[in-house]
């Protein structure tokens, strides 16, 4: 396991006792930043990044071949384009390029040997560690070596290829906007299982197409829009908000019950985090009614006994004409 | 007396047979449960069920529309503004209480009144109100993204499923005391077998 620097250290640290500090009253929960405070953000390392950002924030770097005197311009490789904004906006923004990766990248031409260079997972950070113990990392790289993506590990898959800690930022935790997060999550897997260029890149099926093969479910789009692909396609967890345990395909849920009844499984992944209201206005799973609405699973129980009361009263004013006409007939 | 025309006894039967259908599937889906288990089919079932038929539904009121609009039909449902009131308290008081006391029809069936008053306004919100509202509503159900984000602040999709379940039930609580009524004819039977005959035995026949 790779150590983590003490720098590293110093800054998560910083991350999420100093931060709130700094940013909006409203910018940091649960040690975590979300987007809002991002504009106030100023990273201590923004001077030190920069000079890893000047080639690999853009698409075209320059640099002075020391040899012939020339101005070179040469075009960065789309994987090594790392998207300034989008890291200043994400979890791991307080970090320093260096802490992660080698402080031999400060040297241009980079040394050939850091090609090989081993990347830190999720879990070399935040494994047993208190401080993120609600996270359940443990369990959930658990889950991950259970899960049908473990098995490409040895092709090369790792927690990066869904979460780009250049990028990455927790989302249903705090999110704001379900529709937003929904289509955010939806996004990591729609960036291999909807991009050939990637998905190649770790098996050698011929064909991805996610249209077809959700061909089966009425109203695709809306549940595309609606719920996360994770909804279907892992196994519940209870100990941790969002599943790991990504399924093989003939175990994704089919069955339109699961989640269009009252034992809906919305509530205990999409809506886990704010399943804690259990109603609202007499409607069973009412916390789902803030973002959408689904059939069978959001039944209100005031109208339920309402037209039940109806029925009944139609019924016995029904037997009682009834009575009434054989009464008279007699 | 031939009341019942063809095209009036197919459209009322297929009405009823998909309007039971409807019930039923949308029962299920409205109270399914997570293994299938509950009411009369599963909730994908109910689903492809319960579009067809409302599918079909809906071209056989289209063809009830045209049908009124384009024959003698139609002026059974044109309500007269001046005596309704009285005249449904008076139908209103005989089924409450004079038909107990063997009283004739206030209003009986004729070739130019197919309808008692009360007949008259329920048949009319019925078909031409309620129907409506629940065909627009049960289309937005179908093609969700026709819906109204917001309403107040409500989400629009759960107004509308709101309405198209109250105009269903209340169609249905329609339907059963319609059923009832046709027991009132001159014997419990003698409507049930006009509506698939065409021919109204009334009490004087």
């Amino acid at each position: 396991m790779i150590i983590p620097t003490i720098r590293s250290l110093f800054f998560t640290l910083l991350a999420a006792v100093a931060m709130p500090a700094m940013a909006s009253p409203a910018g940091f929960k649960n040690g975590s930043p979300d987007a809002d405070d991002s504009a106030a953000f100023v990273s201590p390392f923004y001077r030190d990044n920069e000079r890893c950002f000047i080639c690999h924030g853009q698409k075209i770097y320059k640099y002075k071949n020391e040899t012939t005197g020339q101005d070179i311009k040469e075009p960065m490789f789309s994987e090594r384009i790392i998207n300034r904004d989008a890291f200043y906006r994400s979890n791991h923004k307080g970090f320093s390029c260096v802490d992660c990766h080698s402080s031999g990248y400060t040297k241009f031409p980079h040394p050939g040997e850091l090609r090989m260079e081993q990347m830190y997972n999720c879990i070399d950070c935040h494994g047993n560690d208190e401080k993120f113990a609600k996270f359940h990392f443990e369990e959930i790289e658990a889950e991950y070596k259970e899960s049908i993506h473990f098995k490409l590990e040895e092709e090369g898959f790792s927690c990066w290829k869904c979460h780009d800690p250049h990028s990455y930022k927790i989302n249903v935790r705090n999110t704001r906007n379900l529709k937003e997060t929904i289509l955010y999550d939806n996004n990591i897997c729609l960036g291999c299982h909807a991009n050939y260029d990637r998905f190649q890149l770790l098996t050698n099926r011929e064909e991805i197409n996610i249209v077809k093969a959700h061909e089966w479910l009425p109203n695709q789009e809306v549940h595309f829009q609606n719920v996360r692909c994770i909804e279907c396609h892992t196994k519940i967890n209870n100990n941790i908000l969002v599943s790991h345990l990504i399924q093989p395909k003939e175990k994704a849920v089919r069955l339109c019950n699961e989640c269009h009844s009252q034992n809906s499984i919305l509530m205990a992944t999409l809506y886990k985090f704010q399943a804690k209201q259990e109603r609202k206005g007499g409607f069973l799973n009412g916390i789902i009614l803030n973002e959408s609405y689904v059939i069978g699973a959001n039944r209100n129980e005031f109208l339920n006994l309402v037209s039940f009361i109806i029925f009944c009263l139609t019924l016995a004013a029904i037997i009682i004409h009834i009575i009434f006409r054989i009464r008279m007939k007699k | 007396m031939y009341l019942y025309p063809v095209w009036i006894r197919i459209w009322h039967l297929l009405n009823a047979l998909l309007f039971l259908i409807l019930i039923f599937t949308g029962i299920s889906m409205q109270y399914t449960a997570m293994d299938n288990s509950n009411y009369v089919v599963g909730f994908a079932k109910a689903v492809k069920w319960h579009n067809a038929a409302a599918m079909t539904m809906v071209a056989n009121y289209v063809f009830f529309i045209l049908g009124n609009a384009f024959t003698g039909n139609g002026k059974y449902y044109k309500l007269k503004k001046g005596s309704l009131l009285p005249d449904l308290a008076k139908q209103a008081k005989f089924y409450c209480y004079g038909i107990f006391k063997g009283e004739k029809q206030p209003f009986p069936v004729t070739e130019e009144r197919k309808f008692n008053p009360l007949q008259k306004v329920t048949y009319v919100i019925a078909m031409y109100l309620g129907m409506p509202l629940l065909i627009i509503s049960g289309f937005v159900l179908l093609f969700p993204k026709l819906a109204i984000k917001n309403i107040f602040g409500v989400s629009g999709l759960l107004m509308n499923d709101i309405l198209h379940i109250s105009m269903g039930f209340l169609l249905s609580i329609f339907m059963l005391i319609h059923i009832y009524t046709c027991t009132l004819g001159a014997k419990p039977g003698s409507l049930f077998r006009g509506i698939i005959t065409g021919y109204h035995s009334s009490e004087e026949d």
